[in-house]
């Protein structure tokens, strides 16, 4: 049976892990390198890399991390943040990321995603959207939260899968960083309405809220930053937890026996 | 060892060599027919669309060079499709390898099956040491109907072949590349096959 994925999320700036809380305050958390491989050994599904900093200060995300990652871990990893051509693509993919995610570019040129498709093929390319609820309007925001655009999430969402985005990230800013839960609402009707994988994004805060996002909210994945890193939730436990739930998780010899923080 | 993984237009194949390498073997990439002819084993990886990875095959000379190959031959992902007879993904004609033919997913699910899923009906040598529904990482939309010769199973939609072997012909529909330390066990596997065809069988 095909199980649900727990993904941590590494955001990077400067070749450090940090998380923003509300994509505001930053606080650091670690060495990426390092930090991916212990959630490997842990039992994490897959790994998400964004460079927050990389649409804004117009930077490009370092190869060189990617190639350090790609050869301490044996899970596939998504890398993303600032992606604007092929070349940037091409050469993340070289440096060894399975996949990769853009955001903003692809709102501000949706031609990008075809040609992504079509070069590099769907399934390494994952449509990150960042989503804001206006009363009963979610609407996409551009520039790592900073700037609404014209486009409301379910169109958008909709529009990108057909043309060729393999998997959806969707991030929640109403509930990003505030560990109230995930945003099962919008999570469910994006999930029931594409034919593609979605990951779900923003607000886990207890074991509790990924047993909601995969059962009422209907993510194929759940992806969560800061609980993971501060070791609040331990990937182990939380996996045994699910199991117990009756929802299929990738449970290892390692899950059930690991005793660190991870 | 010399191991030539086959460069042709299909996807990213870094990952495959980065895996390689840190079972400390170092790959070649190569399309040169004399090359791969004289590997001790082959690797035939690839992420992409069947039809026009078969009409590049064809124009390089590569469908009749694989097929004709004696050496231990491992396809992983498009190139366990590509090894059996026919693939319903631009209605294409493969090297037919394997007999069996390859279906897209019914939208019954989400397609592509994409993430961890358990692999069992386990037999084989590159299954040596790895426990039944051991996890392993999917991502494709079509599938390979179960046949006699397949060495693993796997559910989603509908039952399919995982994993296939004929004679000195392997193949993985998962990315063993990117399955943890399970991947990493079954390329082991392949790599410390024996060159002669009696030793598989063992």
């Amino acid at each position: 049976m095909l199980t649900k994925r727990i993904i941590p999320c590494l955001d990077i700036r400067d070749g450090e892990t940090v998380k923003g809380v509300r994509f505001t305050e930053i606080r650091r958390a670690g060495d990426p390198v390092e930090l991916a491989r212990r959630y490997a050994e842990a039992g994490a599904d897959e790994l998400v890399f964004l460079d927050i900093t990389a649409t804004v200060e117009k930077r490009r995300t370092l190869a060189e991390l990617v190639e350090r990652i790609a050869r301490q871990i044996n899970i596939p990893f998504t890398v993303g943040g600032g992606i604007q051509n092929e070349a940037d693509v091409a050469r993340l993919l070289d440096a060894g990321a399975d996949k990769i995610s853009i955001n903003s570019a692809a709102v501000r040129d949706p031609g990008l995603i075809d040609a992504f498709a079509a070069r590099f093929g769907s399934q390494c390319i994952v449509l990150a959207v960042d989503c804001k609820q206006e009363g009963s309007l979610s609407r996409v925001y551009l520039d790592g939260g900073r700037r609404p655009s014209e486009r409301r999430t379910q169109e958008w969402v909709c529009e990108a899968v057909q043309r060729g985005a393999g998997e959806i990230l969707l991030t929640s800013m109403d509930h990003d960083g505030t560990k109230n839960g995930f945003a099962l609402e919008i999570s469910r009707e994006i999930s029931e309405s594409v034919s593609v994988p979605l990951i779900a994004s923003g607000g886990a805060g207890t074991p509790q809220h990924f047993i909601e996002v995969f059962s009422i909210g209907k993510a194929d994945a759940a992806l969560a930053a800061s609980v993971f890193h501060f070791a609040e939730i331990r990937i182990p436990e939380l996996k045994m937890l699910l199991h117990q739930q009756q929802i299929p998780v990738r449970l290892t010899g390692k899950d059930n026996t690991h005793g660190s923080g991870f | 060892m010399s191991l030539i993984v086959i460069k042709y237009n299909a996807g990213n194949i870094r990952s495959v060599l980065i895996a390689l390498e840190r079972l400390g073997v170092t790959a070649q990439i190569s399309d040169d027919p004399g090359r791969i002819r004289a590997a001790e084993k082959v690797i035939f990886p690839g992420v992409g669309e069947a039809s026009s990875a078969m009409r590049y095959l064809r124009e390089k000379k590569l469908d009749t060079l694989i097929f004709a190959l004696k050496q231990p031959v491992l396809g992983i992902c498009l190139g366990l499709q590509l090894m059996c007879a026919h693939s319903e993904e631009g209605d294409t004609q493969c090297l037919n390898v394997f007999s069996t033919r390859v279906r897209r997913f019914p939208p019954e699910q989400k397609v592509p099956h994409m993430g961890w899923n358990a692999i069992h009906g386990l037999r084989g040598p590159l299954f040596k040491g790895i426990p039944e529904n051991a996890w392993c990482y999917f991502v494709h939309s079509y599938a390979a109907e179960c046949c006699a010769e397949q060495t693993a199973q796997t559910e989603y939609i509908f039952s399919f072949a995982a994993a296939l072997q004929k004679d000195n012909f392997f193949a993985l529909q998962f990315h063993p590349e990117k399955s943890g330390d399970t991947g990493q066990r079954i390329l082991r596997n392949f790599l410390e096959l024996p060159p002669i065809q009696e030793g598989w069988h063992s």
